[in-house]
């Protein structure tokens, strides 16, 4: 109860340190997810819509790298950007950008097997009533894709959902430094093992009302896809 | 329209996660350091200090001493600040740092349950404690991470007699996690605990337990900092790292790390000019 | 008033066309040219869907040769086509006529006017705001029919465009393509409804098992049957 009731004082006193950490979260959870579209949605209607030799192994396993473990993820890239490593030259380990692309592999395949999904099951529909409108293939993918719109955000913040909650592979390869790259599941990481647990109910709470803010957004998604759409 | 705005957010964000650490990564250096050091607080109160002198930001990455040698090793940090004195010197001899300082060092205690099922309460032989622990099954959680506070644990084993890798049983529980984690699962499974000082004090969620055993010189617990060896790893700021270094085992430094204090309790004792620490 | 030599006449050539396995049109040879419609019967599976698809230019011929005003495999810029089940454009009844005016090359300051003018046409007005997914059969039909106009085609299509509709929304159906048969646009379409084919033909082609059996006058057909075929699937026998 003790513990609950400093927790929310924490909040409401508007902590600077607080309000950097949920601010640092955001960011790179965002950033991820703006690169992973870049990558997966592109990704995704192509692979719906080419065929060519191994494009299913690709779609299984891309399927399969939807539950890509976040820790095996920080460990890749951690392998990756470590001075020793074959990007060790860029200096981005333990850095909010390294973060960012950890969280980046990780939403990507999120965000290109929905979109795959979603633009295939559409283009089956759209097909023949495409190819006799004489639909160009370019013109045809940004039909797919703006059609698809509201499927495709919902999938943007299943990919969001994911990088802000995780914390497995912003701590391998971001450090949990303090005011640097500590975010809000670092930083309950770090405060539930120092054994301050009001920061850590905090900071919870904060995570929580996003990702509930999350789900409330996909939800007005699909329902505006409804009132659009049909 | 929904997707177009929200694009656009995303973007605003992302370019301001982008620019945000240009300038911090100015004048920085990345210690690889234990998580004691982190969990008692230590850092918190020392770097506001040292910034404020040199203008250097330095980014702490808490690990245990063994994986913070392993980033050190990769050439993932400028220094090394640990306590484990054996891994450490084998660090040098590997060609990976320059030079060991002595900095600080704070001792062990053993934590356990107020009620005390091994009886070791009082005991001053650490060693003996172990023993009775382990002659009575008590629940013991161990570090298992190979951190400073898990060898020295080990070491302590070693000296009671008891090969703990064969003598073992279910009462002796390996967490592989931090100096805080094993705590909490302490304080949940009414386990003895092997914690340095330093943490035990700062962490607030203590329960039924309490500090059983302390004060045994075998319970020290030295750190020791060096730079990350520049020949061997050329990005390593070693100017920056060393003036750091430089500053832990200046006077005023050292007189830093005396001053810090929780509940008027000194955490850290300096012995920098101390040869053989 | 078309330019309609683009596209007409369209020439099947003794056109077989084989698809995974299976001959779905054997030698077909028939030509389709400007003038009344030209009414597809047969049974269910006689390949009147597929003979309509090669039509359109949408599945090339196996063997023989299809043409289009002369040329083969063209862009099917004076073609239009409404399938049996349109799929409506996850957008609004003035977006999918809008799609396809955009499709078609119409400028962009034309289009409002246009698609106001075509949902007029097949009677859809005040519904333009309505998502096309929410419009019932026969108004997703007209909506079908609207996007196909929105072509300016001199060949339009239609796969069983009455299929599953009731009465008035058939009558409304077959008065658009009255209309637009009076302006000159050539109207191929399917039906296994006779006696709409007896309303609306033109010329009458009987398929059955791939094979054209009779292709005709729609008077003529009806009236002289020279197959046995045809005496029977005018009486109303199954044809197996």
């Amino acid at each position: 109860m003790t513990d609950n009731a400093s927790a929310l004082q924490l909040l409401l006193s508007g902590d600077p340190e607080l309000f950097a950490i949920v601010r640092l979260s955001l960011q790179v959870s965002l950033s991820a997810v703006l690169f992973a579209t870049l990558i997966g949605l592109p990704t995704g209607a192509f692979l719906a819509l080419v065929r060519f030799a191994g494009r299913e192994p690709i779609i299984v396993v891309l399927n399969a790298l939807m539950g890509l473990p976040p820790v095996v993820a920080g460990l890749a890239i951690f392998l990756l950007l470590s001075r020793s490593g074959p990007l060790g030259g860029l200096g981005l380990l333990f850095t909010p950008q390294a973060m960012v692309v950890a969280q980046t592999l990780l939403v990507t395949p999120i965000i290109a097997a929905l979109a795959r999904q979603t633009i295939e099951d559409l283009w089956v529909e759209y097909r023949d009533e495409l190819a006799a409108m004489d639909v160009g293939p370019l013109r045809r993918i940004a039909t797919l894709i703006w059609d698809a719109r509201f499927s495709l955000v919902t999938a943007l913040l299943a990919g969001w959902g994911r990088a802000a909650a995780e914390v497995g592979a912003i701590i391998i390869v971001g450090g949990n430094i303090q005011g640097f790259t500590r975010t809000m599941t670092t930083a309950i990481a770090l405060e539930t093992s120092k054994g301050d647990l009001p920061l850590a109910i905090g900071l919870g709470m904060i995570l929580m009302s996003i990702v509930i803010l999350i789900n409330a957004l996909a939800w007005l998604a699909r329902r505006a896809g409804e009132r659009y759409a049909g | 329209m929904f997707n177009r705005r929200c694009i656009i957010a995303a973007a605003v964000l992302c370019a301001a996660a982008l620019a945000a650490p240009a300038h911090a990564q100015d004048k920085s250096i990345v210690v690889a350091s234990t998580t004691s050091t982190q969990d008692s607080g230590l850092f918190e109160y020392l770097l506001p200090i040292f910034k404020q002198k040199t203008g250097i930001t330095v980014k702490v990455v808490a690990l245990g001493t063994g994986q913070a040698l392993d980033v050190g090793r990769r050439g993932d940090a400028d220094v090394v600040f640990v306590h484990a004195k054996e891994q450490e010197e084998k660090f040098l001899a590997e060609g990976h740092g320059v030079k060991r300082f002595p900095v600080m060092y704070n001792d062990f205690v053993l934590i356990g349950p107020m009620d005390d099922p091994a009886g070791v309460k009082g005991m001053k032989d650490a060693a003996r404690a172990f023993r009775a622990i382990k002659d009575k099954q008590a629940d013991f959680i161990s570090r298992g991470d190979r951190s400073g506070t898990h060898s020295a644990e080990l070491k302590l084993w070693k000296i009671a007699g008891i090969d703990i890798a064969k003598e073992r049983g279910p009462w002796y529980k390996e967490i592989g996690q931090g100096m805080g984690a094993a705590l909490n699962t302490a304080q949940a499974d009414n386990a003895y605990v092997l914690s340095d000082r330093g943490t035990w004090i700062h962490f607030k969620n203590k329960g039924n337990l309490a500090i059983l055993v302390e004060g045994d010189k075998r319970m020290f617990n030295q750190y020791g900092v060096m730079l990350v060896n520049p020949a061997k790893h050329p990005n390593v700021k070693k100017e920056l790292g060393q003036e750091f270094i430089d500053w832990l085992v200046s006077p005023e430094g050292q007189k830093a790390i005396a001053n810090y204090k929780i509940n008027g309790q000194q955490l850290f004792f300096p012995d920098a000019d101390d040869p053989n620490a | 008033m078309h330019a309609a030599a683009a596209d007409l006449p369209v020439m099947f050539n003794r056109v077989t066309i084989v698809a995974g396995g299976a001959t779905i049109l054997q030698d077909i040879t028939l030509t389709l040219d400007c003038g009344p419609p030209t009414i597809l019967i047969g049974p269910n599976g006689s390949g009147k869907t597929t003979m309509l698809r090669a039509a359109m230019g949408l599945i090339p011929a196996t063997r023989g040769r299809i043409t289009w005003g002369g040329r083969g495999a063209s862009a099917p810029t004076r073609r239009a086509i409404m399938f049996q089940r349109p799929a409506m454009l996850r957008r609004s009844v003035t977006g999918n006529v809008r799609f396809a005016l955009a499709a078609a090359g119409v400028p962009r300051d034309k289009r409002e006017t246009r698609s106001a003018e075509l949902l007029a046409e097949v009677g859809l007005t005040g519904l333009e705001r309505r998502p096309a997914r929410r419009l019932s059969g026969g108004e997703q039909q007209r909506l079908a029919l609207a996007r196909a106009l929105a072509r300016d085609p001199a060949l339009l299509i239609l796969d069983e465009p009455t299929a599953s509709l009731d009465p008035a929304a058939t009558k409304a159906i077959e008065d658009i393509v009255r209309t637009v048969t009076a302006r000159g646009v050539k109207v191929v379409m399917s039906t296994h409804d006779l006696n709409q084919a007896r309303r609306l033909a033109g010329d009458i082609v009987l398929l059955h098992r791939g094979r054209l059996i009779e292709a005709g006058r729609a008077q003529d057909f009806f009236a002289a049957p020279r197959t046995p075929e045809a005496r029977r699937f005018i009486a109303g026998d199954l044809l197996v």
